[in-house]
């Protein structure tokens, strides 16, 4: 087969990122992770790249690749026309490291700051029961690989920087499986509208087109996070039945799902 | 409850300015096309709803064929003549859908380029983004009560599509019109019965979904709300698309434009 013409972009925080360019011969088969590792043995040995699984499970090679995030390893040479150059540069929303390799640490800080799991204090872990529809919805969160290429495509992150705290669709994702697990007692509506920022997110869905996962992130977890919210700080008459019903504090209360109104928090 | 601070993402390297990216696919095709659709399917209804009667006095409803814009009729004759009885019935159909979750993000994207495609730079004016958590965006989260309302309208809408084929005195009257009505109703229906919030608020809300009988009914309810909810974009082009036409066709009717091949029973 002939040969691929390769840009990709070479660079650490302390010099001017460049495209380098490289001629790879293309197999049978290949993904652009394959690309990168011929181009690491044989032109450039000190090519900076992350990866570990090859096999779209541990989440570790995202880029970008012709502009769009992706995994590198699940990414076909056989789906671009291989007359065209290739581009592969980093996850453009976090800060670089080297080459190919940026720096996702924050991921790891901002995840801390949402409130764990709480199950109901009084039942003991071998008592802890649900049936398979309750957790469901929340299996399909589960199917994260914690890629960060929705944090990376989000506008929020990507463009408007850091003016407010946001945690992003993957934390979302992992806010919301929290928040609809059918024994989780605690309410995080009031740190999703605050620190979580879920109000930043404009539901334009540009983390659900890249997930590799498949999750359909927007619809699934941030706009039923989102009506969550709307019930407990923007519906007033959501706020008058639970005023009705006793539940005066605006701090979230918590609400044991065994009981008669099935975990519903807000009516 | 107590969690730590939220911190701050440190800066990218993304290009910063109003469509720089690296992709090299035809990105604004699609909200190209739904720009031009939205923009002429809208001005349209505004124009015919609010604007068409008070300036030149085109009927609204004819041979028994009320335009969906103006139904239920509300004090056709009492509104002086510089009102349309459209505008009492449009603001209900239009915060629906200026506040839909799906319209959100469509002109979201073709009008305010916030981002005007994934992974595609914006324009420098969108510094100090709030979007939904201020005035005005945040008025979003009333969306709710628009699709309560949304249901008196298209409940009036199938009586008159009941209405075009069997209320007319000589019998039934199967005409293009009462079919256009009735795929016209099922779209709308079909649009709402879709919507985000009905799916939160019918079952959605729910932690769980066995715990108690009530619970399991609501539960199949958010399932069949889950599976229209699928498809959500597609039902609302098709009645956005449709509710146009019907208008036009009535419109048309009443200039004489058009007539209506119908065949009576
Ligand atoms: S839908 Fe929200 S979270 Fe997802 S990419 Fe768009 S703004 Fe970000
Ligand atoms: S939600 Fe999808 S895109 Fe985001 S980190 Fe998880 S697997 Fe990756
Ligand atoms: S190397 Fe593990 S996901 Fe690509
Ligand atoms: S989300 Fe589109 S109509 Fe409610």
């Amino acid at each position: 087969m002939a040969n691929l013409l390769m840009r990709i972009f070479r660079g650490s925080p302390k010099e001017p990122g460049t495209f380098a360019e490289f001629e790879v011969p293309v197999e049978e088969g290949m993904v652009v992770l394959d690309a990168l590792h011929w181009i690491q043995a044989h032109a450039a040995p000190d090519l900076a790249v992350r990866w570990n699984c090859k096999a779209a499970k541990c989440g570790s090679c995202s880029a970008e690749v012709n502009g769009r995030p992706s995994l590198t390893c699940k990414t076909r040479l056989s789906d671009f026309d291989l007359d065209e150059p290739i581009t592969v540069e980093p996850m453009r929303a976090f800060p670089l490291v080297r080459d190919l390799v940026t720096d996702v640490s924050w991921n790891y800080e901002i995840n801390r700051s949402i409130p764990p799991f709480q199950p109901p204090a009084d039942t003991p872990v071998e008592e802890w029961r649900w049936q398979q529809e309750d957790i469901e919805r929340v299996q399909e969160y589960r199917k994260c690989i914690e890629c960060f290429l929705c944090q990376d495509v989000c506008h929020v992150l990507r463009n408007h920087e850091v003016e407010r705290p946001f945690l992003g669709p993957r934390f979302l994702v992992r806010a919301a499986g929290l928040e609809m697990h059918p024994i989780d007692t605690a309410d995080r509506t009031g740190y999703l509208k605050d620190d979580g920022g879920i109000g930043l997110c404009n539901i334009t869905k540009c983390c659900t087109e890249v997930c590799p996962e498949h999750i359909k992130i927007t619809d699934n977890a941030i706009i039923p996070l989102k009506e969550r919210v709307a019930d407990r700080y923007y519906d007033p008459i959501q706020m008058f039945w639970r005023r009705l019903r006793g539940d005066r504090s605006s701090a979230p209360a918590a609400a044991a799902p065994a009981a008669s109104d099935g975990g519903d928090r807000s009516s | 409850m107590t969690t730590t601070p939220t911190v701050l993402k440190p800066a990218g390297t993304a290009a910063r300015g109003l469509g720089r990216t690296n992709r090299r696919d035809t990105w604004w095709v699609a909200p190209g096309i739904q720009a031009v659709l939205f923009t002429v399917c809208a001005t349209y209804l505004f124009f015919s709803g609010i604007v068409w009667n008070p300036l030149f006095g085109t009927p609204y409803l004819v041979d028994g064929y009320l335009s969906p814009l103006f139904s239920p009729l509300l004090f056709p004759d009492a509104l002086p003549r510089f009102i349309s009885p459209g505008l009492l019935i449009l603001w209900v159909p239009l915060g629906f859908r200026a506040t839909c979750y799906y319209y959100r993000k469509a002109y979201y994207r073709f009008y305010f380029a916030d981002p005007p495609g994934c992974a595609v730079g914006e324009p420098s004016v969108h510094r100090g983004y709030k979007m939904e958590t201020a005035f005005p965006f945040i008025l979003q989260n009333i969306h709710r009560y628009f699709l309560y309302l949304a249901f008196i309208p298209l409940t009036f809408l199938w009586i008159d599509a009941f209405g075009a084929v069997f209320g007319q005195s000589g019998g039934v009257r199967v005409g293009l019109g009462g079919v256009l009505f009735f795929v016209n109703v099922t779209l709308l229906t079909g649009y709402s019965l879709s919507c985000h919030s009905l799916r939160h608020v019918v079952g959605g809300r729910l932690d769980c979904f066995s715990c108690t009988r009530r619970q399991q009914v609501r539960y199949g309810l958010w399932q069949r709300l889950t599976d229209l909810n699928r498809h959500h974009m597609a039902w609302a082009w098709a009645s956005l698309i449709s509710v146009t036409l019907a208008d036009l066709y009535v419109r048309l009717l009443a200039l004489g434009v058009i007539a209506d091949p119908a065949i009576r029973l």
